[in-house]
């Protein structure tokens, strides 16, 4: 492609700045946690005598490691049992097409674009009444209700789009549906399976709103969640804020940066289907 | 006589019927969980209930109050002029980025661009919100480079000012989702015939006139989706809005979901609240459906 040269300059400049503007953030971040405790740094400098010690102190007051349990407890109970559910539906809707299924799949489309606050006040009061308020699985429970309508729509696409020809050719060696389902289109399914969970364990990790109304208990929420107690508890000292935020983060950066090319694939194909 | 055929197709029929069973788990659990609660939410806007004791049934009450507060309406309002900042700013911005990478930046400054500029969007809203927080604040990194530049007059606590708080808030949206377009808008350019542009080169076409004539019109689905994710998210939003303002100051940047939070869990009015979440909810559906039907129609993909 042909472009003029200081065209090139002018926009690998803008890049530049875009990005800078992206990290500097972190950076900031970063550079504050190393302030001494309860001073007040301006904005990004370097301190005299870098504090490393205030992450280990923030690791401790945020109770990272009960955090992770937390946080990777919730995961697990969410992902395998909402992306189990929304492949099967997917399945019923898009390749044995119930009777039915048309107004079915009209109905989980409708909570797509369904906003959490429009129904968080019932949620509330149906986890009082289950008893399952405070608890890990106030936050579970109702996050795997609400992916369904993503799920069901993300693998229904899939196996609308798997020939019905596979189906009958198991069949006639006689196989049942349930045989059909795990043993010929659960592994054909694996890669749209696996998009959608780490779309989920992504969603679920940094869920905030559910956790900030049904668990009060920080260290039995997710890591969002978790981030926001801590912020209302050190609001007054900001290097500690900044280091604790840090130490929070750090696990969701190092798996962003491992499983890049999936992460982006999945958020991407998620939104687009979406 | 049956022919195996027939039997077959009896066998298939009762298969289609027993297909019920795959989609009943996902059904229940969606009906529990967000359909009855939306049906409660409807219910509860219909009274007047301090989440604890009695209620009383006062059928449209909320939602003319809902509809008529001037403090309701702002923050409503609010919800829609955060448009401008998560949606406006990351898809022009992101047509913007997303051309430069691909015209002259496909090696390694493309890689790092786009790494970089997707990191936002893994981090909770929570963690982008607590950075800006600070970012912004009366010591904070803006300050001190406006300081740096000689345009000290102009500092100030941006997420305390009433003019410029909810503009501050839209910034850190727009930082958040820029990424995301961006690379939606890069997947989509990947897609466009290169002939397309040497024809119109040949043609005499300015690169201005390459963009809107070829590039926009090839991405409208691509700029349909960016604009569905942003402006749910600017109707809904929460997170962002709940740690760095809480609303304020005054409710300069009170958005409906924080105004749901604030008046059922700590003000009790619930009924009121609900009244709020319902018409929320309808917000969010008749702005989306228009741009669905404007982006989908006769691309069918």
């Amino acid at each position: 492609m042909i472009v003029g040269r200081t065209e090139a300059w002018t926009g690998r400049l803008l890049l530049i700045l875009l990005m800078a503007v992206t990290i500097v953030p972190f950076v900031s971040l970063f550079t504050t946690a190393l302030h001494p405790s309860r001073s007040v740094p301006l904005g990004i400098t370097w301190p005299d005598d870098p504090q490393w010690g205030n992450f280990l102190e923030a690791f401790d007051q945020a109770h990272m490691g009960e955090l992770l349990v937390s946080s990777v407890l919730i995961v697990l109970g969410v992902v395998p049992v909402a992306v189990v559910l929304a492949t099967m539906a997917g399945f019923g809707i898009g390749h044995l097409r119930v009777p039915g299924s048309r107004p079915l799949f009209l109905l989980f489309l409708l909570g797509l674009t369904l906003p959490l606050a429009g129904i968080i006040i019932p949620l509330y009061y149906l986890a009082r009444e289950l008893g399952i308020y405070d608890t890990k699985l106030a936050i579970i429970l109702p996050l795997i209700g609400l992916y369904m309508p993503f799920g069901v729509f993300w693998m229904r696409a899939h196996f609308a789009n798997m020939p019905q020809e596979i189906s009958e050719a198991a069949r006639v060696d006689g196989a049942t549906t349930w045989q059909l389902f795990w043993r010929i289109h659960v592994p054909l399914a694996l890669p749209a399976v696996s998009s959608l969970g780490i779309l989920f364990a992504v969603w679920t990790w940094n869920q905030f709103l559910l956790a900030l109304v049904l668990v009060e208990d920080p260290t039995e929420r997710t890591m969002a969640g978790a981030l926001g107690a801590f912020q209302g508890q050190y609001a007054t000292d900001i290097p500690l804020l900044a280091a604790g935020s840090l130490v929070i983060l750090t696990p969701t950066l190092i798996v962003f940066l491992l499983f890049q090319r999936q992460f982006v694939s999945a958020l991407l194909q998620g939104s687009l289907k979406g | 006589m049956t022919t195996p055929r027939a039997l077959r197709r009896r066998a298939a029929r009762g298969q289609r019927w027993a297909g019920w069973l795959f989609v009943l788990p996902a059904l229940v659990a969606y009906s529990v969980f967000v359909i009855v609660p939306l049906a409660m939410t409807v219910h509860y806007s219909t009274l007047r209930w301090n989440g604890i004791g009695e209620s009383t049934f006062v059928g449209i009450d909320n939602y003319v109050r809902t509809l008529t507060d001037p403090t309701l309406l702002g923050i409503i309002a609010n919800a829609f002029k955060l448009i401008v900042f998560f949606c406006g700013v990351p898809v022009i911005l992101g047509l913007l980025v997303a051309s430069l990478i691909r015209r002259i930046a496909t090696g390694m400054l493309g890689t790092a661009a786009r790494t970089i500029l997707f990191l936002p969007q893994v981090i909770p809203l929570v963690a982008a919100g607590i950075m800006w927080t600070w970012l912004l604040s009366k010591n904070g990194f803006v300050n001190q480079v406006l300081s740096a530049i000689g345009l000290g007059g102009l500092t100030r606590t941006w997420l305390a000012d009433f003019g410029l708080a909810l503009p501050a808030v839209g910034v850190i949206g727009a930082w958040v989702l820029l990424g995301l377009c961006t690379i939606l808008l890069l997947t989509g350019m990947s897609k466009i015939d290169q002939a397309l542009y040497e024809s119109a080169r040949i043609d005499g076409a300015s690169p201005w006139q390459e963009f809107r004539s070829i590039t926009v019109p090839a991405l409208r689905y691509e700029i349909g989706v960016c604009i569905t994710v942003t402006v749910v998210a600017s109707l809904a939003a929460f997170d962002i809005v709940y740690i760095s303002t809480l609303g304020g100051p005054g409710t300069t940047t009170t958005v409906p979901g924080l105004e749901i939070f604030r008046l059922a869990f700590l003000g009790r009015q619930v009924g009121l609240a609900s009244a709020l979440a319902v018409v929320l909810v309808l917000l969010v559906l008749v702005t989306v459906l228009p741009i669905q039907r404007l982006t989908r129609e006769d691309t069918a993909r």
